[in-house]
């Protein structure tokens, strides 16, 4: 139960913001400000533009009546030309102004056009209104130089702006649709962006999640160079885990493999001394201790087994094999002992089954489950071995108590023993094994209880 | 001795001519008629410097179908008419007048009410407030009973070589627009001396020849048909064209050289009383005009039967046409024109 735990913590991991999301946010935030930016600067520089080039022609129409302004006989002739006012045609048939002043004093025009004292040479703009319209005018001022007189002509000329103004919608309204069309473009790229950034993590990510629990092999595939230091992490931190892991597994494989050979002669020993013995209480406690040297040898035998398993599992080399043939010799090796203990084995295998795998992983996992049924099932019993082709499984069946159903999940785990396992001869390391091989093959074990009472163990693949 | 009394009561007039300019303004109109159908509700008074005669017609249909309305048509020169919508524009709701420049500058100067939806070409509109309904030609009109024997006129180059030709049969009887008084005159003369030089010239040769001088159309046109003038020029070639049929000894000659062609121009004042109304009638108008087949006697030419603007040479409608108005570029070319046709 607290390993079940652990695994659920394990999974659940602390999330504190997302780099999509900030990457995202930031970018389509700077893309807002960017076209906001773009809008207002293109706003203001067309309406500049704009401006200046009604200043430009209403100061060539100035400028057309001053040049035309002459001292004659005299007398100052101010005869505006036709095209000062032909040039100020608009689209919007703006309205005009003008005014000419002769030092100060109001010559022809609008005299509600005031005056503005000036130097003269410089042209000057400024916003005005005119019959509650908003005008701009242009106003500059001339010297006249006569025989014997001088006087200052000041021309000012003043045009509505709805012509500008009409322009000035158009270019926001552009404006509006290019900053728009500017964000639009900069979401969509940074989508593409955020996404492609990502994507060597979501790959690592789905990569390792992939990966079966054993499989500590090192990530090989190219990650952009950020990312180099936590899958170099990453990859450092498998391989002293493997090797922490093999060398657990040695160890575990050379303990056995000290000890299976003193227990052998412990053993032979014993037997051999149960032989000169007569009395009965000291037949029996050797008895007993032979049972227990038993129980450790075939301990000593699974553990080297589940070692070998696993090395062979890392290491699987398929080959394809009959595997019908392969069951029909492991029960006829295995009818001896289940004469001895009085128990039938039934099998049925398809004629043949040709099967991609290790043949001696595949023959250790069988022999382990048939081997557990026979512990448990009752005498004059029989045991049913079926190997079926489609689905390719491997199934044996007994009459016994069955699993206990609190434990079924759990009971493939390393050294787990059923609760009603006292007084058997095990480690608990049988159901690893098979466990271990089925996954090796792509495969599972799967652990029920039959309806009619008995255990059933099948290895599906 | 008839050609002196007009010359003496001519100068009479124009000695006391402010005092009667002013009584004018306000007491005294060239004409004055009401149109009204039924129990009429709403008064719309139009100002006009065209003859009542030529929109009669139209008027009366408007309010044979709208019988809430009754038409004031107040006849005056165009010069009058630029005066009086300045000093009391509440007074008049629609203002019809041939003279542009000075229409373009009570429309600049705010005088006029936008109007939308009127389908009408872009040259023919100014502001949304000035529509041009008629395209009419400055004409030469002569007596042809009178100069039958004579080559036959196309050009003012040949108007010129006649009056050189003939002196004295022409001396005293060639008429045309005093521009002092008439603001269309004015108009005609300043673009045709925009147009050519040809315009000084044959200035010059009427000068010689004692030319007499006319406010308006309608009076060198009688002139011409009783038979004291010879040969009009800058004639408003609609009005004479009107009287051909009742006159056949009227000739309309439209220079081949180049035309001067005016729009009449209508627009709604600002300050009308009946914004609503005024604008349904100058919408009636237009597109009465815009529709007009030509026929009847009294009509004025149609603005769209004639081809398009460029074809025709119609002064366009623009602000340009304000300079005309300015005081000392009228001040310079009236002198040039006066040192020119009163020698």
């Amino acid at each position: 139960m607290s390993q079940t735990r652990s695994h659920k913590t394990a999974d659940q991991v602390v999330i504190a913001g997302s780099l999509r999301n900030t990457l995202m946010i930031s970018l389509v935030g700077i893309a807002l400000v960017l076209a906001t930016l773009l809008y207002i600067v293109v706003r203001s520089y067309a309406a500049q533009i704009a401006q200046s080039t009604q200043d430009r022609i209403l100061s060539a129409s100035v400028t057309s009546i001053l040049d035309a302004a002459a001292i004659r006989n005299g007398q100052v002739n101010v005869e505006l030309p036709y095209a000062s006012f032909s040039i100020l045609s608009t689209q919007a048939d703006d309205r005009l102004v003008y005014a000419v002043h002769q030092d100060g004093v109001f010559l022809t025009g609008y005299d509600t056009l005031a005056f503005r004292p000036q130097q003269p040479g410089d042209m000057q703009f400024y916003n005005s209104e005119f019959d509650s319209s908003e005008i701009r005018v242009a106003v500059a001022t001339r010297r006249l130089v006569g025989t014997n007189q001088t006087a200052l002509i000041s021309v000012s000329i003043g045009q509505t702006r709805e012509s500008l103004d009409g322009v000035l919608r158009e270019i926001s309204q552009n404006a509006a649709l290019l900053g728009f069309g500017f964000f639009v473009l900069m979401t969509a790229l940074s989508l593409w962006l955020t996404t492609r950034a990502i994507a060597p993590m979501t790959a690592l990510a789905q990569s390792v999640q992939r990966r079966g629990p054993a499989d500590l092999r090192l990530v090989q595939s190219p990650v952009p160079a950020e990312m180099a230091p936590l899958v170099g992490s990453l990859n450092v931190f498998m391989q002293r885990l493997e090797q922490s892991l093999n060398k657990s597994e040695e160890f575990i494989a050379e303990a056995a493999h000290r000890v299976r050979t003193p227990l052998a002669i412990v053993r032979t020993h014993a037997e051999t001394t149960l032989q000169r013995v007569d009395r009965a209480e000291n037949r029996q406690s050797m008895r007993t201790m032979i049972r227990a040297i038993d129980e450790s040898s075939r301990a000593a035998g699974q553990l080297l087994d589940h070692a070998m398993i696993t090395f062979r599992a890392d290491h699987l080399e398929k080959q394809p094999l009959d595997l019908s043939e392969l069951v029909q010799e492991l029960v006829r090796s295995m009818i001896p002992v289940a004469d001895m203990k009085d128990i039938a084995l039934s099998v049925t295998t398809p004629d043949e089954l040709v099967f991609d795998g290790d043949a001696i992983l595949l023959r250790n996992a069988m022999r382990n489950l048939i081997d557990n049924a026979m512990k448990y099932a009752p005498m004059e019993t029989e045991v049913e071995i079926h190997l079926t082709a489609d689905p390719v499984a491997f199934a044996v069946l007994d009459r016994g108590p069955g699993f206990p159903s609190e434990e079924i999940e759990t009971l493939a785990a390393r050294f787990a023993r059923g609760s009603n396992s006292s007084g058997m001869i095990g480690s608990g390391l049988g159901l690893t094994i098979a466990e271990d091989v089925a996954i090796a093959h792509g495969g599972r074990l799967d652990l029920r209880n039959r309806k009619e009472g008995g255990a059933c163990a099948t290895l599906q693949f | 001795m008839r050609n002196l009394a007009v010359l003496t009561l001519w100068l009479l007039a124009s000695l006391c001519s402010p005092l009667l300019a002013s009584e004018e303004k306000s007491l005294r109109w060239e004409d004055r008629r009401v149109f009204s159908n039924g129990t009429p509700t709403q008064r719309l008074t139009i100002l006009s410097s065209t003859d009542a005669g030529y929109l009669a017609p139209l008027i009366s249909e408007f309010v044979a179908q709208q019988e809430d309305f009754e038409i004031e048509y107040l006849v005056a020169g165009t010069a009058h008419i630029y005066d009086m919508v300045r000093s009391a524009p509440e007074v008049f709701d629609i203002v019809i007048s041939s003279a542009m420049d000075l229409q373009i500058k009570l429309v600049n100067d705010g005088f006029a009410a936008p109007l939308e939806d009127i389908n009408a070409p872009d040259w023919s509109v100014w502001r949304e407030r000035l529509f041009g309904f008629t395209a009419e030609p400055a004409s030469i009109v002569i007596n042809k009973a009178a100069l039958a024997h004579l080559p036959h006129l196309e050009t003012r180059q040949d108007l010129i070589s006649l009056l050189r030709a003939h002196p004295d049969l022409f001396r005293g009887k060639i008429a045309t627009y005093d521009i002092r008084r008439s603001g269309l005159g004015y108009l005609f003369a300043s673009q045709d001396a925009r147009t050519s030089e040809t315009y000084w010239r044959l200035t010059e040769v009427m000068g010689s020849l004692g030319t007499r001088l006319y406010c308006c159309s309608g009076a060198m046109i009688k002139e011409i048909v009783d038979g004291d003038i010879l040969v009009a020029y800058n004639v408003l070639g609609s009005y004479a064209t009107a009287q051909s049929a009742k006159h056949p000894q009227l000739e309309v000659i439209v220079p081949s050289d180049f035309a001067i062609t005016m729009m009449r121009t209508v627009f709604v004042s600002k300050a009308s009383a009946e914004p609503k109304a005024a604008g349904q009638f100058t919408s009636y108008m237009l597109d009465h005009f815009a529709s007009q087949q030509g026929e009847g006697e009294l009509e004025l030419p149609s603005l769209l039967a004639a081809g398009n603007a460029e074809d025709r040479n119609i002064v366009p409608l623009e602000p340009s046409l304000m300079i005309n108005l300015d005081r000392l570029k009228r001040r310079a070319f009236t002198e040039e024109w006066e040192s020119a046709i009163i020698q």
